[in-house]
C-alpha cells in the first residue's frame, strides 16, 4: 500500500472492527491516507463509510482493531486526536439558530482563540466562503449549499491537519456541488489531508488521488484512481452519427486504429450510437479527430463516467449491496 | 498533490492562529479553557432564546398563572374568604421549588432536541471537555429560572405577600431554589439523553413531577394529609425546600434541618446522576 512513495500516513487504520448488534457495520477495515493528499472511501449506503468517519472522529469507539490520525491513537488518546481534525458530515453540523458568523465565532472561541482572533477568523472564512451577506442570518435561513459551505468553514477554523468530509455533497445541486468542489481543492492545495466518503465516481474522480472501495463494511478494493478506473474501463464516450446507416462503419474506423483499450468500442443501433470505453482525454481527442479526418458527420457526442454500480460490477463480479437503492437514487439524480 | 508537505500534524501548533496549547500532554482542558469553553457555549444557549423568543414563555407566564390560579382557586379555601394574602404569603417560596422543578425538565427535551441535530457531533469531535456543553445549558437555565423567580416575587408582592425577614433572607431562598433546581437538571438531563423524543421526556417527567409537587408542602401544610401520605411528603425534598424557603421570608419558624435537608440532596442527586450524564453523552452515538 505504501509502494508510491515514502511521504508518512496522516491516517492509519488496522482491522478495524465496529458491531451494532449483529449487523457489522466494519468488518476489519484496513486504510492508508498519505499526508496532503484525499483519500476517496466509495460505497453505497449502508456499507460503512459513515461509521468509519465517526470512528475516526472519535464519536463511538471501535470495538476491535486500531486507528492512527495525525499520529494519535483514537481510542487512547481522543483528546489530542480532536485538536487535529475538522468534521464536516452528510448532515451539516451547524446550529441552525445561530448565524453563520456566530457559528463561526463559538467555535474560534470553542478551539481557545482569543476573542479577536476568533472575530477576525470569522469575517475571514465567511468572506472565504462567499457568505458574508449571509453572516447575521440564522443557518436555518441558509440554502443546502450555503449551510455546506458554511458547516465546510466551521472545519477550517482550527486548521485541521486532517479533515473528514462525510458525503459532502449528497443532496446539492450539480452547481452548488462543484462550489464545494472548488472549496476542498483549495484546502487540499493548502496541504491538508482529506478522508471523503462519498457515493458518486465522480466526486471521487474530481477530488480524490486514491480510491478505496468498501461493501459491508469490508474493503473490495482500494488503489489510484487511475489504476481502478483502467480496471473499471474509466469512461464512456457515446457518439451519435449524423446517418445512423453509417454506425458500423465508424464503429469498425475506431477499432482499427488500434488505440489502447479503445477496440472495445460497441454500437447500439437500436439507439443510434457507438460506446467506446476510453481511459483518457487524449484517447478521447484521437477518436474525434479520427472520426473527422475520415469524414464521418458527427451529430451528438457525450461521456460518462461508470457508475457505482458499474465500479462494484468490474471490481467484485457482483452488485453493490444496496444496488437497487442506488439505481433508484441515481434516476433521481438524473430527473 | 502526493508531494505536497504540510503543516506537521503535531500536537495543536498547525497554524499561526492557534494560540498556546490550553492543555497538558495528556490532552485534559485545563480550568480556564474550561470556564472558556463553557462561556462560549452558554452564549450560544442564550442566543437560541433571543432568536426564538417563544421559548421563554414558559418562565415569563408560569409564574403569573400559577400564582394568581392557585391563590385565587385554594387561596379562600385555604384561609377564608378573603383572606387570599395570607395565602400568597404561603404559597410563593413554595411556588419557586415547582418551578424550578418545571425549569429543570425542561432542560432534558431542550438536550434531546440538541442531539437530533449535527451540532453535537461537531462539539463531540471538538478539543473541548464533554461536560462543558451540559454545564452550560445548566447554566443558562439557572439563569432561566432566575426570571421566573423574580416575576414570582413581583407577582406575590402586587398580590399582598409579606416578607417577616430581610431581601438577604429572601435571596437565600433563591439561591436554595436554584441550587435544588440545579440538581434535578441532572437527572432531566440523564433522561433526555435516554429516551428518544423530546415528547416522551415530558411523558416520563410527567409522571414523576405531578406527586412530587402536590404530595408536597407547597400548597398546603401536610398536618392535614392521612398518615401515610403525611410520612411521604416529609421525606419529599420539595417540602424540604418548600418549608426552608417559607422560614426564611417570615422569620419565625425553625429552618435548619430543612435547609440542611435540601443542600444534602441536592449534593446527593447531583453526585448521583451528573457523572452518569456526562458519560451518557460522551458514549451516546
Amino acid at each position: 500500500m505504501t509502494r508510491h512513495d515514502s511521504t508518512p500516513h496522516a491516517i492509519e487504520v488496522r482491522g478495524l472492527v465496529k458491531h451494532y448488534g449483529e449487523t457489522k457495520a466494519l468488518d476489519g477495515v484496513d486504510l492508508n491516507v498519505r499526508e496532503g493528499t484525499v483519500l476517496g472511501v466509495l460505497g453505497p449506503n449502508g456499507a460503512g463509510k459513515t461509521t468509519l468517519v465517526r470512528c475516526l472522529s472519535t464519536l463511538i469507539r471501535p470495538d476491535a482493531g486500531t486507528a492512527t490520525v495525525a499520529g494519535y491513537d483514537v481510542v487512547r488518546q481522543p483528546r489530542q486526536l480532536r485538536r487535529t481534525i475538522g468534521l464536516t458530515g452528510q448532515y451539516a453540523s451547524v446550529d441552525e439558530k445561530l448565524s453563520g458568523w456566530e457559528n463561526l465565532y463559538m467555535i474560534g472561541r470553542l478551539l481557545d482563540l482569543p476573542r479577536k482572533d476568533a472575530r477576525r477568523r470569522s469575517d475571514d472564512l465567511l468572506e472565504r466562503f462567499s457568505l458574508t451577506e449571509a453572516a447575521k442570518k440564522p443557518a436555518a435561513q441558509y440554502s443546502g449549499g450555503m449551510r455546506r459551505r458554511l458547516d465546510l468553514a466551521a472545519s477550517m477554523i482550527g486548521q485541521p491537519a486532517v479533515l473528514y468530509l462525510d458525503e459532502p455533497t449528497t443532496g446539492l445541486d450539480p452547481r452548488t456541488r462543484n462550489e464545494v468542489w472548488g472549496e476542498v481543492q483549495r484546502m487540499v492545495g493548502e496541504g491538508v489531508t482529506v478522508l471523503l466518503t462519498t457515493q458518486y465516481m465522480e466526486e471521487a474522480e474530481q477530488l480524490a488521488s486514491e480510491l478505496t472501495v468498501i461493501d459491508r463494511g469490508r474493503v473490495v478494493a482500494e488503489g489510484r484512481i487511475h489504476e481502478l478506473k483502467a480496471k473499471v474501463g474509466g469512461r464512456t464516450l457515446q457518439i451519435r452519427p449524423s446517418d445512423p446507416t453509417q454506425l458500423s462503419a465508424m464503429a469498425d474506423a475506431v477499432r482499427r486504429a488500434g488505440l489502447d483499450g479503445v477496440a472495445g468500442a460497441q454500437m447500439v443501433p437500436e439507439e443510434g450510437l457507438l460506446y467506446v470505453p476510453i481511459l483518457s482525454d487524449e484517447q478521447l481527442t484521437s477518436v474525434v479527430g479520427l472520426l473527422g479526418a475520415q469524414g464521418f458527420a458527427i451529430a451528438d457526442i457525450g461521456t460518462h463516467l461508470p457508475s457505482l454500480d458499474e465500479v462494484f460490477l468490474a471490481i467484485t463480479g457482483e452488485k453493490s449491496s444496496e444496488s437497487d437503492v442506488l439505481r433508484d437514487m441515481k434516476e433521481e439524480v438524473a430527473a | 498533490m502526493s508531494t505536497a508537505t504540510l503543516t506537521k500534524p503535531g500536537a495543536g501548533q498547525s497554524g499561526p492562529t492557534r494560540p498556546a496549547v490550553a492543555e497538558d500532554a495528556e490532552g485534559r482542558i485545563g480550568l480556564r479553557a474550561n470556564l472558556r469553553h463553557i462561556g462560549a457555549l452558554a452564549r450560544r444557549n442564550t442566543l437560541q432564546i433571543k432568536q426564538d423568543p417563544e421559548s421563554m414563555f414558559d418562565v415569563l407566564f408560569m409564574p403569573i398563572v400559577f400564582t394568581l390560579l392557585f391563590t385565587f382557586v385554594f387561596g379562600g379555601a385555604m384561609m377564608g374568604k378573603g383572606n387570599q394574602s395570607e395565602y400568597v404569603s404561603y404559597l410563593v417560596p413554595g411556588l419557586m421549588a415547582m418551578m424550578g422543578m418545571n425549569v429543570s425538565m425542561s432542560v432534558g427535551t431542550g438536550v434531546n432536541e440538541d442531539f437530533q441535530k449535527g451540532v453535537m457531533d461537531r462539539f463531540r469531535t471538538m478539543p473541548i471537555a464533554r461536560s462543558s456543553v451540559l454545564i452550560a445549558k445548566i447554566v443558562v437555565e439557572v439563569g432561566r429560572m432566575m426570571v421566573a423567580f423574580t416575576i414570582l416575587l413581583v407577582v406575590g408582592l402586587i398580590l399582598g405577600m409579606t416578607i417577616g425577614t430581610s431581601w438577604l433572607h429572601v435571596l437565600a431562598a433563591v439561591g436554595l431554589s436554584l441550587l435544588f433546581g440545579a440538581s434535578l437538571m441532572w437527572i432531566f438531563i440523564l433522561i433526555g439523553l435516554t429516551v428518544k423524543t423530546a415528547q416522551a421526556v415530558q411523558g416520563m417527567a410527567m409522571i414523576v413531577l405531578m406527586p412530587l409537587q402536590f404530595g408536597s408542602s407547597i400548597f398546603t401544610p401536610t398536618s392535614t394529609m392521612p398518615g401515610w401520605l403525611e410520612t411521604f411528603t416529609n421525606y419529599n425534598p420539595l417540602s424540604n425546600l418548600a418549608d426552608a424557603a417559607r422560614g426564611l421570608f417570615r422569620g419565625d419558624i425553625p429552618i435548619a434541618h430543612d435547609v440542611w435537608m435540601v443542600l444534602a440532596w441536592s449534593a446527593a442527586i447531583t453526585l448521583a446522576t451528573a457523572p452518569l450524564a456526562i458519560r451518557k453523552f460522551r458514549d451516546k452515538t
